[in-house]
């Protein structure tokens, strides 16, 4: 498990942490959300030791990560960068080999990720000669190379085609599934909240909330229910402790003042009718986030 | 892999257990610098730039000594005409061929065609018994050839000559000079490249600053001593083919001694071609943050070349670690530095490369990662 306690981080007199702590555990996709400039990627320079912070600690397994841990690492830069001018192959054999690697276990390595990232035929090009989508699996593939017991990856989908997404949430899951604790970085609140299995909200240098996608949800939802019959629904304006916030035809939502008012509505519409859809209407990553971040 | 576990509730509790055993060990310090300076050498000689510019370095290195060999070989001989006794005057001088006309109208008419640069004909009046025509100016080399000399002594006469002093000079500050300016100005692009790129920052986490920063150093330090001492086995091969064996005999020391301070005095420029580099974020401002190191080149090239025959000048100069590859090796040439001395301006280029890096490394870390405007040299050297 890797933990970040009480981290502070200022820049001249801009306070850009303060007191960030969380966890992410081992075989867990943690999602890291927050505006620009929150401090997702001072955080996640901190964790991999680039940046030193004013206070605080990074934890692993509860020991302070040290340098020889941070090899473990894979880590892909918010600024995306490779030699330009170095062969995609080369360049990854290079950097497996700077993780220690040997010359053969570094060939094998970026041999098999290139072809599973679809960028096998590429491996004798010039990095700058690749499209932007393609220069941008490289860099995934430059994370990974070494692999990685812990990943931390700043942004890892803006820029990829939908395919290319789709092709490197695989390759996530699986270090996942095999135990390492990923932490990445996201703008797009739909693929978080797709994949992630924790969430953590950072804005302006804090951590406003962090837990499991679940029980953030339930959090942070209202007591507010959907219910889709067959007959029209304008009788459940008259239950006692329900008050409806839209209604059309046999669809109508409406908050509970107890768990009790909103089952006995449910009761209430069997009785006229066939019901198609009746649940708890939880709020998506999108509006908790809007809700945290004011 | 638990097979209780159903696929939908896998996700919510913890997976599989981390494996924590290295795969891997990590490479040492030196391992990391050498896999850094490979990469920086194998760059190099994938450059077309490097090796055009190389070639074109070691052609002038063989033209010049030979060309020097085929000046040496050949004084020129000069043609006069003579006409009767004035024969025996000119059969007896060095550097002059003669060639017999009959009479004065005939030795006149060569002078006028080009055949000869002057005519020599008999004077009973003038004291040498001769007298020398030429077209336009009295020509020198015939005067000089047909001049009597007082006998000179010199009381401490220099060991070399003037002339051969600066042209070896030239030649030292020259070779410093160009390497030191390419090699440096390569150093401060990758750092750049690194820094522009962004890939500076994966690098970062994986080895030490500090060995990348070696590695650096280290790989383009053994493309400018190799290129060095190309010139120099190129130049002592060329001059003992050439037969100006006895030159070298006089300039191998001093070559010797140049390559060794040179390899000390680039790697301190490099660590601070690389430090100032560092500063800045994109390519086009490179020129204006090395400007300061470039300066420190460029002073011994031009101090060499002006002052080659002030000891004062070139007794400190040999001291100076900026200018010591320079002026030392050309006061070995001249002989006028003792056996120790070498050796204590080495100790103290030494120390000062020590220094250099030091500080260099401190400004590298401290502004890889700052991007955009200029890093002053204040929040460099604090962090």
């Amino acid at each position: 498990m890797l933990e970040i306690s009480g981290i502070n981080k200022h820049y001249g007199a801009h306070q850009v942490l303060t007191n960030v702590g969380f966890s992410v555990d081992d075989g867990r996709m943690t999602g890291f959300v927050g505006a620009n400039g929150a401090g997702k990627t001072t955080t996640m320079r901190i964790i991999l030791g680039v940046l030193s912070a004013d206070s605080g600690q990074v934890l692993l397994d509860g020991a302070p990560l040290t340098a020889g841990d941070r090899r473990r690492f894979g880590y892909m830069p918010e600024e995306r960068g490779l030699y330009p001018k170095m062969k995609v192959g080369e360049q990854l054999v290079y950097l497996a080999r700077l993780h220690g690697l040997t010359p053969a276990a570094a060939k094998r390595n970026t041999n098999d990720l290139l072809e599973r990232l679809g960028l096998g035929e590429r491996a004798g090009d010039m990095v700058e000669s690749l499209s932007l989508g393609n220069q941008q699996r490289a860099q995934i593939a430059a994370a990974l190379v070494h692999d990685p017991e812990f990943l931390v990856l700043d942004e890892p989908f803006s820029g990829l085609d939908p395919i290319a997404v789709e092709v490197v949430l695989t390759v996530l899951k699986e270090h996942a599934a095999a135990g390492a604790p990923v932490l990445f970085s996201s703008h797009q609140l739909d693929l978080v909240e797709r994949l992630c299995d924790d969430l953590v909200i950072i804005a302006a240098g804090e951590i406003r909330a962090n837990g499991t996608r679940e029980k953030l949800r339930d959090q942070f939802s209202t007591p507010r229910f959907e219910i889709h019959a067959e007959a029209d629904a304008g009788w459940i304006r008259g239950v006692d402790g329900i008050t409806v916030i839209d209604f059309d035809g046999g669809e109508a939502v409406f908050e509970a003042d107890s768990d009790a008012a909103s089952q006995a509505v449910l009761r209430e519409a069997l009785t006229r009718g066939a019901v198609h859809s009746f649940g708890h209407l939880r709020p998506s990553l999108a509006t908790i986030f809007k809700e945290v971040v004011q | 892999m638990s097979t209780e576990t159903e696929p939908g509730t896998r996700q919510a509790t913890p997976a599989a257990a981390r494996t924590t055993v290295a795969t891997h060990d990590a490479p040492s310090f030196w391992a990391s610098v050498w896999l850094v300076a490979s990469r920086e050498i194998a760059a190099r000689l994938r450059s077309k730039a490097f090796l055009i510019s190389t070639g074109i370095l070691f052609v002038i290195a063989i033209g010049s000594v030979v060309a020097g060999g085929l000046l040496s070989a050949n004084p020129s001989s000069t043609s006069v005409a003579v006409v009767g006794s004035a024969s025996s005057v000119v059969g007896e001088s060095a550097g002059l061929t003669a060639v017999p006309a009959d009479d004065l109208a005939a030795a006149e008419a060569l002078v006028r065609d080009g055949t000869v640069e002057a005519a020599v004909v008999p004077n009973g009046d003038s004291l040498l018994g001769v007298t020398v025509i030429a077209l336009d100016s009295p020509p020198m080399d015939v005067v000089n050839a047909l001049s009597v000399a007082p006998e000179v002594q010199l009381l401490d006469p220099a060991s070399q000559g003037g002339f051969l002093v600066y042209l070896v000079a030239l030649g030292f500050g020259l070779v410093f000079f160009m390497s030191a300016l390419t090699f440096g100005s390569t150093i401060a692009q990758s750092v750049v490249e690194e820094k522009q790129t962004r890939v500076v920052e994966i690098l970062m986490t994986t080895i030490p600053v500090r060995a990348l920063l070696a590695g650096k150093v280290v790989g383009n330090s053994i493309m400018a001593f190799g290129q060095i001492v190309a010139i120099a086995v190129l130049v002592a091969i060329g001059m003992a083919v050439t037969g100006q064996r006895v030159l070298l005999a006089d300039l191998g020391p001093a070559i010797i001694w140049f390559a060794v301070f040179f390899a000390f005095g680039f790697v301190m420029l490099a660590s601070l071609y690389a430090a100032t580099a560092s500063m800045v974020s994109r390519q086009e401002d490179v020129g204006t943050a090395t400007s300061p190191v470039a300066y420190l080149v460029m002073i011994p090239y031009f101090a060499v070349i002006f002052f080659n025959d002030n000891p004062l000048v070139l007794g400190i100069m040999s001291y100076v670690p900026f200018s010591a590859p320079v002026g030392m090796p050309v006061r070995i040439f001249l002989g006028s530095a003792e056996w120790w001395e070498p050796l204590l301006s080495l100790a103290i280029l030494l120390v000062s490369t020590v220094g250099v890096i030091l500080l260099g490394s401190r400004i590298y870390r401290n502004s890889l990662l700052r991007m955009g405007g200029r890093v002053t040299f204040k929040q460099a050297l604090r962090g």
